[in-house]
């Protein structure tokens, strides 16, 4: 117990660290994902057909396939294949690597449920504001927009919960992410070997950070209740 | 003021319209009625742009929206088109909005509309349904025919020469259908321009100055409410024949 106790700083400092990266690859992966899954799903509503089909066929690769072999191809077949390792071989490369793998991953699961949430306007709504006279924009920005947003709050709250869990996967390219900081205390660092029990505590992160999620999106669903 | 003429629409090949020819005065009330699948709802669909049609030629204030199955410009139509209001069956207000949202938000986008004019011509328009009182209730708080009632209202909002109704009343149950047939009735006698396609034969009768009565997609009676519905064709369809 006293061990624990003076190790314990040493463990938060790491595990903060790596929770600092965590941190970034979910902010990075969000910020990528939501506007890149926009585009997806225009492209897989798209009337020209090779379009929408081709965009369909790689959304359901990427969806049908595991996030770690999408991250490890992404990480590792420029280099290895290629000749050209383009992600190049540090921490910040790895992110990268990570980030992009991520982004993309996430951005074909969103546009599923961009889809889902543009399609379930009803007609009619499209309807009555081209009988108002408003154009095409003004349908999808006055309309449209905020019946999709409330549409898609509840999938989008549960994909990204999965998110927060998720990032742990690019542990499995090295990156220092918090699972990886606790893991090296099992290994041994900084004097620590053979420790489980930061392993616990990576976990009370995982699980603030999606008690903090958790309720700001279900503030956000409920503010979107004002209507039916 | 409204003039089409050999109207063609068909949808996977079965023809809807088949030439129809509906010319739609200043100050009259036309009332189109017909059995179910007739094509009542398309003519209005295509006369209002949310159709296109295959062949004729629709002109609005002797402006062709259409012509010889040609159509104007897009930002041309859609200018032509403010000229017509449509109110739908199932109202389709916007249900993010409360009920004054509902009324200003096209006076402002598209009329380019100040947001206090706007509001103060809704409220004029609500006081005229009778709902004054519910400017702030979102739709789902409302009951079916209020609903249509504010419906009416955003689409007099516009200042539509011509106003469309496509069975305003059938989603409703009949207390509530007479609130409706009310504000529509209290507009004709303002001398309103408008079409309206309708089941309730007592009030198209009552209302209309002139009846069209439709059959697979062509017309086949029309003229002054007494003569069309007196003619043997309508009598059969309406049951009141004998
Ligand atoms: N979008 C569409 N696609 C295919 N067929 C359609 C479409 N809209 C209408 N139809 C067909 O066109 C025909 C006429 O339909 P329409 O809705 O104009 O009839 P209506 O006279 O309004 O009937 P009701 O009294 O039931 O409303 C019907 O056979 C209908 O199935
Ligand atoms: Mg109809």
């Amino acid at each position: 117990m006293e061990l624990i106790q003076q190790q314990l700083p040493i463990v938060l400092h790491s595990l903060n660290i790596g929770f600092l990266q965590t941190l970034k690859l979910f902010i990075v992966t969000l910020l990528g994902a939501m506007p890149l899954g926009l585009v997806i799903a225009f492209g897989s509503m798209s009337r020209f057909k090779p379009l929408s089909v081709f965009t369909r066929v790689i959304v359901w690769i990427v969806r049908g396939s595991p996030l770690m072999i999408q991250l490890l191809i992404i990480y590792y077949f420029p280099g290895l294949v290629l000749h050209n390792p383009i992600w190049g071989g540090g921490e910040s490369g790895r992110f990268l690597a990570a980030a992009v793998a991520f982004i993309f991953n996430y951005a074909c699961y969103f546009s599923e449920i961009y889809r889902g949430g543009i399609q379930s306007v009803p007609v009619g709504q499209i309807e009555a504001g081209y009988v108002l006279g408003m154009t095409k924009t003004q349908i999808f920005l006055r309309v449209k927009l905020l019946q999709v947003i409330k549409a898609i709050v509840p999938p989008m709250s549960n994909e990204i919960i999965t998110l927060v869990k998720d990032t742990s996967l690019a542990r499995i390219i090295a990156l220092q992410e918090i699972i990886w900081a606790g893991q090296s205390f099992m290994k041994g660092s900084q004097g620590i070997s053979g420790a489980i029990w930061p392993m616990f505590f990576t976990a009370v992160y995982y699980l603030a950070f999606n008690g903090i999620m958790t309720l700001l999106l279900g503030w956000l669903e409920k503010k979107l209740n004002y209507y039916r | 003021m409204l003039n089409a003429s050999n109207l063609m629409k068909s949808f996977d090949g079965l023809g809807v319209l088949r030439g129809i020819s509906l010319q739609v005065n200043e100050g009259e009330v036309v009332a189109i009625i017909g059995r179910s699948g007739s094509g009542k709802s398309t003519l209005l669909r295509c006369l209002n742009n949310l159709e296109k049609v295959d062949g004729g030629t629709i002109e609005i204030d002797n402006q062709a929206l259409v012509k010889n199955g040609v159509y104007c410009p897009a930002a041309m139509q859609r200018k032509l088109c403010l000229k017509m209001g449509y109110v739908f069956q199932n109202f389709n207000l916007f249900p993010h909005m409360n009920v004054l949202r509902n009324l200003t938000e096209a006076q402002c986008c598209v009329l380019g509309r100040e947001k206090d004019q706007a509001q103060k011509y809704a409220r004029e328009l609500l006081q005229k349904v009778g709902l004054a009182d519910k400017e702030k209730a979102y739709p789902y708080q409302l009951s079916g025919g209020q609903q249509q009632r504010v419906a009416i209202a955003r689409a007099l909002a516009m200042d539509p020469e011509i106003l469309c109704f496509d069975e305003p009343t059938s989603a409703l149950d009949p207390l509530l259908t007479q609130e409706v047939l009310g504000v529509i009735r209290s507009l004709s006698a303002e001398k309103r321009t408008m079409v309206v396609v309708t089941h309730e034969m007592m009030f198209a009768r009552e209302v209309a100055d002139r009846v069209v009565y439709m059959e697979d997609g062509v017309i086949v009676a029309e003229g002054r409410p007494g003569e069309v519905f007196d003619s043997d064709k309508v009598r059969s369809f309406t049951g009141l024949g004998d």
